[in-house]
């Protein structure tokens, strides 16, 4: 079985772009993926792309092979959607293919357009991830559910309003030298308490902004990277998924996210490595609480640990294990179905050094990326490793 | 009335009987309970599942106040939805303003104040 590299890593800026198409955004972040790579498109045998509400924000189904043509690539194309995890099952599925020896040369990625909606439609759109009689007819939104996994954190293992608000400062403070970030800019502990609620006890600052953008990543085998001489040092050494229940109702744990328990053993077992040799983590934090579940997931901490490690300073950039340097969902933005390929772009960045806060972990060698589907129904976990 | 013209077999019926004083749930003959439209036990795959009264009460097991909803609960907000545990399954309902974690409640059928479609509701008991 052949190795993954990681051979370039595109992004748009993610923020407000109302006015730009999904293939416009796309077609950036693919172009810059292919600068980065250097490698020629014409090499590309597949693209799998990661896309949740196209059909809700721009009357567009079908965008495998729109999103072909926009990257201009002519190669089979197939979208993937999975919610927030749209890109991660993608990447997955990639990794998978070079491994098996079907492809040498992959184009993943993904993108979502979503501040043309506004916000109660972009509510609304977002929504479609949860289950619909049960969720959706009973008034749940989507922080409406992770305020219900949050109160049931707090009832199950304590935890504040307080706690959740040094991951929001934590993030912010991250995205500021990040120039793809939709926040570059710092909170105070007080402004994210006393911001509206959305949700209660989420509130403003718990919450990922509404944003457009588009990643793209090119996974090439082990081989083509030697025989093309490319530059890629960091390898895709696991990949690992899980599944829940659709509807928190019919979920065994309010305030635990198995799913994602079981991608990260899996991907873990798969890199041969355990939680111990992960030096750094980008996190799916749609919300705050969200970043709490995910540590725990990931084994970084026990089940009711992980709610004060931002406080304590151990997720911190000073931390012991930073987490979300590029300032996760929480302040780089959230494009739904770009949000898994972001990730590995931005830890493809952090561990090769290019990354504006490589300085923070300047000796890491293993990184996580943790890709959470609607309330954590899906998940992907993918480990990164520098190439030795 | 809403966009929810369409039918939703199983889902409708469950409304009814809920609306008549009959709440039901699903039954699979290992005792997993789950709610319809379903043919499988999603915890054993056993098909032939017994529609078997749903306990009169639950617990409150978490809630939340939502204030930014979306337009089919414009008027409706904010509101009270939660979580509550009946024993065999789990509900999701709306719920009184005042709710806490562990209330007692039983499930009735209410009406959407934007649309006036029916939705589920838990009443204090
Ligand atoms: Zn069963």
């Amino acid at each position: 079985m052949t190795g993954v590299r990681i051979a370039g890593v595109g992004l748009t800026h993610f923020g407000k772009h109302p006015e730009r198409t999904g293939r416009d955004l796309f077609a950036e972040a693919s172009a810059s993926a292919f600068a980065d790579a250097e490698v020629p498109r014409d090499d590309i045998e597949e693209l799998y792309y990661g896309n949740f509400m196209g059909e809700l924000a721009e009357h567009q189904g079908h965008q495998g092979p729109l999103m072909a043509e926009a990257a201009g690539i002519r190669a089979p194309a197939t979208r993937y959607e999975s919610a927030c995890a749209s890109s991660g099952v993608a990447i997955r599925q990639a990794v998978k293919d070079v491994r098996n020896g079907e492809a040498d040369a992959i184009l993943v990625g993904g993108a979502e357009r979503m501040n043309n909606l506004g916000t109660a439609k972009t509510t609304e759109a977002l929504a479609i991830a949860a289950d619909d009689l049960y969720e959706v007819r009973a008034g749940i939104t989507f922080p409406g559910a992770y305020a219900l996994m949050a109160r049931a954190y707090f009832e199950q293992y304590g935890g504040s309003r307080e706690d959740l608000a040094h991951i929001a400062v934590k993030n912010h403070a991250n995205a500021v030298p990040n120039e793809h970030a939709q926040f570059q800019k710092e909170i105070e502990l007080e402004q994210a308490l006393d911001a509206p609620m959305i949700a209660e006890p989420l509130g403003l600052f718990d919450a990922c902004p509404i944003t457009d953008g588009a990643a793209a990543v090119v996974l090439v085998s082990d081989e083509y990277a030697e025989e093309h001489g490319l530059d890629a040092p960091v390898s895709v050494t696991g990949t690992g998924q899980g599944g829940d229940r659709m509807a928190l109702q019919g979920r065994e744990y309010l305030a635990r996210s198995p799913a994602a328990e079981e991608a990260a053993e899996e991907a873990y077992a798969d890199a041969g490595i355990d939680a111990n040799d992960v030096d750094v983590a980008e996190v799916h934090d749609c919300f705050t609480i969200a970043e709490v579940l995910a540590l725990e997931a990931l084994d970084f901490y026990a089940p009711g640990e992980g709610i004060g490690a931002a406080k304590r300073g151990e997720t911190t950039r000073d931390g012991d294990r930073p987490i979300n340097l590029s300032g996760g969902l929480k302040a780089k933005g959230h494009p739904v179905g770009a949000t898994g390929a972001s990730q590995l772009a931005e830890m493809t960045r952090i561990l090769r050094g290019d990354h504006p806060n490589s300085d923070a972990v300047p000796d890491a060698k293993v990184g996580v990326a943790h890709n959470a589907g609607g309330t954590v129904a899906s998940a992907t976990v993918h480990v990164l490793e520098v190439h030795k | 009335m809403s966009e929810n013209e369409h039918a939703n077999t199983g889902y409708d019926e469950w409304l009814d009987a809920i609306e008549d004083g009959n709440a039901y749930y699903l039954e699979c003959s290992n005792g997993h309970g789950s709610l319809p439209p379903r043919r499988i036990c999603p915890e054993c795959g056993e098909i032939g599942l017994e529609e078997t009264p749903l306990p009169e009460t639950g617990t409150i097991d978490t809630y939340t106040v939502v204030h930014v909803a979306a337009p089919s609960f414009a008027d409706d907000a904010p509101y009270t939805t939660a979580i509550a545990d009946f024993g065999p399954v789990r509900v999701t309902a709306m719920a009184p303003d005042d709710v806490a974690v562990g209330d007692t409640v039983s499930l009735t059928i209410g009406e959407s104040k934007t649309n006036g479609d029916r939705l589920l509701l838990f009443e204090r008991r």
